[in-house]
């Protein structure tokens, strides 16, 4: 468990408080400049606000009003910088081994293989960061944080100094990882489709203080952290199992609310995969359609009505055991006549749905 | 050829790259991590040397260390000899006078080290010392190394200081730079010919091996 507590005026103001249990993923979603970063730095030891604590599993890493303040390297913990901070010359396996001071000098180097193995690197243990790709340094920077056995995992913006497609890899590998993740981490992200793909529960920043903290769920139909984090981010998560590749290149996926056509994704059948639909992308109707091109038409009832600032309104639906999310015009919700307990039908064109807001776990053995 | 000119002014050379390494490392590190009021006056002050005329550089070691000075009565009375004209003398005036080209590049060294590569290794647990020999040392050696080279090469030169601090005591305080001036002042063009062509290899060699080394460790990380 780790708590936080930051409250400080000078010179960067924050005002945030959270709780991170062991093996669950936490994302401080914010803009940049918002402070989210500077807060993984205090845990961390590497910046001290005025005013803050910090403990893990009960013990007290900084407390400024107890005038405690454990240096980085007596904190247990393992970080993943945002363009790595590797050291550029040793090798893989000796960017893990230097986080090792603490095995006997014998034992560094086959804990080293594992941990680079654990990663998928097991065969580039001897090349040094130039010599690897941009992936292939984020995974050692993993390596390297995991060797600690960290009490605390913190990731800083870990994804954004890579391409599109790696990332996509990497977001696997991380949750594939999660299986043996068993303390706290934390994310800092920008990126609100990394944040819901990645984290169990967010806390949204904008200028160091709070706007919302809960669930990806909860965090979207908040309108304050929507206001933080910008209304096109609003979406919704569904957890679905891949059924079936099919012959035209679209793969058919099986949600508690229904079926789903998508774009084919990569995973064998039977695999978990998280899909992010945004909210902007679903059209609702009162009848079920008819001679429509979109292929994904899901009944869902209407949960709640949330009015915005401007001339938009996010509907929350729920659908099986999931709740969608759609952003409407108020002048449609009105023509419809919509309202809470209504019946109606969720309409999602097939190729709505970015790569990137397809998430496919380790299929379950 | 004057054997003991060259032998006195390689050990005074070899002992002010022994003294100024350990100088550098910490005071360029320290100048590169840390911001401080009066950093600017501080860093002029170890650049002073590189403008200031050896010879009025000279004038106040002279006057700082001479008989009459309490630097100087002190040592007399330690040391039962006096500073100035000393092989002491000599070398702690070329230890000042090359903190410049010693501490100059040893701090560029340390500042092109990543402020996350110095976090990170924090962040692995690393002590401070383990931090300062596995991460801050090797990568900072391009810089360290190029300023040894440079105190050294510049130590054989030096003239107008030691000239000023040290006089011309032949296998005390005459080194190779002034045997060279000795001899052309006694018009023996020859020996001053011969002294001058050693001291030129020896400049030669010492930066070839430099820039051959530097490039080496440019490929290894580059």
């Amino acid at each position: 468990m780790l708590e936080v507590k930051v409250k400080a005026g000078v010179p960067i103001p924050l005002d945030v408080s959270f709780q991170v249990a062991a093996g669950e993923v936490l994302a401080l979603v914010g803009a940049s400049g918002s402070g989210k970063s500077t807060l993984l730095r205090t845990i961390a030891g590497l910046y001290q606000p005025s005013e803050a604590r910090v403990a893990v599993n009960g013990a007290v890493w900084l407390d400024t009003g107890a005038g405690i303040n454990l240096p980085t390297r007596r904190r247990r913990l393992g970080m993943v910088f945002q363009s790595y901070g590797l050291f550029p010359h040793m090798t893989a396996a000796g960017n893990v081994m230097a986080a090792l001071e603490y095995l006997p000098k014998p034992e560094r180097a086959a804990e080293a293989a594992r941990l680079l193995a654990l990663v998928n690197l097991g065969d580039m243990e001897r090349r040094r960061p130039a010599e690897l790709s941009g992936g292939q340094q984020q995974r050692v920077a993993v390596a390297r944080a995991l060797a600690r056995r960290p009490e605390v995992l913190l990731l800083d913006e870990p994804f954004s100094a890579v391409d599109r497609s790696t990332r996509e890899k990497l977001y696997q590998e991380i949750r594939n990882l999660r299986r043996v993740l068993n303390m706290p981490v934390v994310l800092v992200t920008h990126d609100m489709s990394e944040a819901q793909m990645l984290a169990d529960r967010m806390v949204v920043i904008d200028c160091g203080r709070m706007l919302a903290s809960g669930s990806a769920a909860e965090v979207m139909i908040d309108p304050a952290a929507l206001r933080g984090v910008g209304l096109r981010e609003a979406g919704s998560v569904l957890n679905a199992r891949i059924v079936a590749h099919e012959e035209d290149g679209l793969t058919r996926l099986d949600t508690s609310a229904g079926s789903l056509l998508l774009p084919r994704i990569e995973g064998a059948a039977g695999a978990a995969v998280r899909v992010r639909i945004m909210a902007h992308e679903v059209i609702l109707s009162r009848d079920a359609p008819q001679g429509l091109s979109a292929l994904n038409i899901l009944p869902v009832t209407v949960l709640a009505l949330r009015q915005g600032d401007g001339p938009g309104m996010l509907v929350e639906l729920q659908a099986g055991e999931e709740t969608i999310l759609a952003r409407i015009t108020q002048r449609s919700a009105l023509a419809m006549g919509l309202q809470a307990g209504d019946a109606c039908h969720a309409i999602l064109k097939t190729m709505a749905v970015a790569q990137d807001n397809v998430g496919v776990m380790q299929p379950v053995i | 050829m004057d054997w003991t000119a060259l032998w006195l002014s390689l050990r005074l050379a070899g002992w002010t790259v022994i003294i100024l390494l350990p100088v550098a490392v910490f005071f360029g590190r320290f100048l590169a991590h840390r911001e401080f009021w009066g950093k600017g006056f501080v860093e002029a002050l170890v650049a002073l040397p590189l403008v200031l005329p050896p010879t009025v550089f000279g004038f106040y070691l002279l006057i700082g260390f001479g008989a009459n000075s309490p630097v100087g009565q002190f040592w007399q009375g330690l040391f039962g000899h006096q500073l100035v004209f000393s092989f002491e003398g000599l070398l702690i005036a070329l230890v000042i006078s090359n903190l410049p080209f010693a501490v100059q590049p040893a701090q560029r060294g340390f500042e092109a080290i990543a402020l996350d590569v110095r976090e990170a290794a924090a962040c692995c647990g690393m002590s401070p010392l383990s931090v300062l020999w596995k991460v801050e040392l090797p990568l900072a050696w391009p810089g360290l190394m190029t300023g040894m080279v440079l105190v050294f090469a510049h130590t054989l030169g030096e003239f107008g200081v030691l000239l000023m601090v040290g006089g011309s005591i032949p296998g005390e305080t005459k080194t190779i730079a002034i045997a060279i001036y000795d001899r052309v002042q006694a018009f023996d063009n020859h020996g001053a010919g011969v002294m001058s062509a050693t001291l030129l290899a020896i400049s030669l060699v010492t930066i070839t091996i430099t820039f051959w080394l530097s490039r080496r460790v440019g490929q290894r990380f580059g």
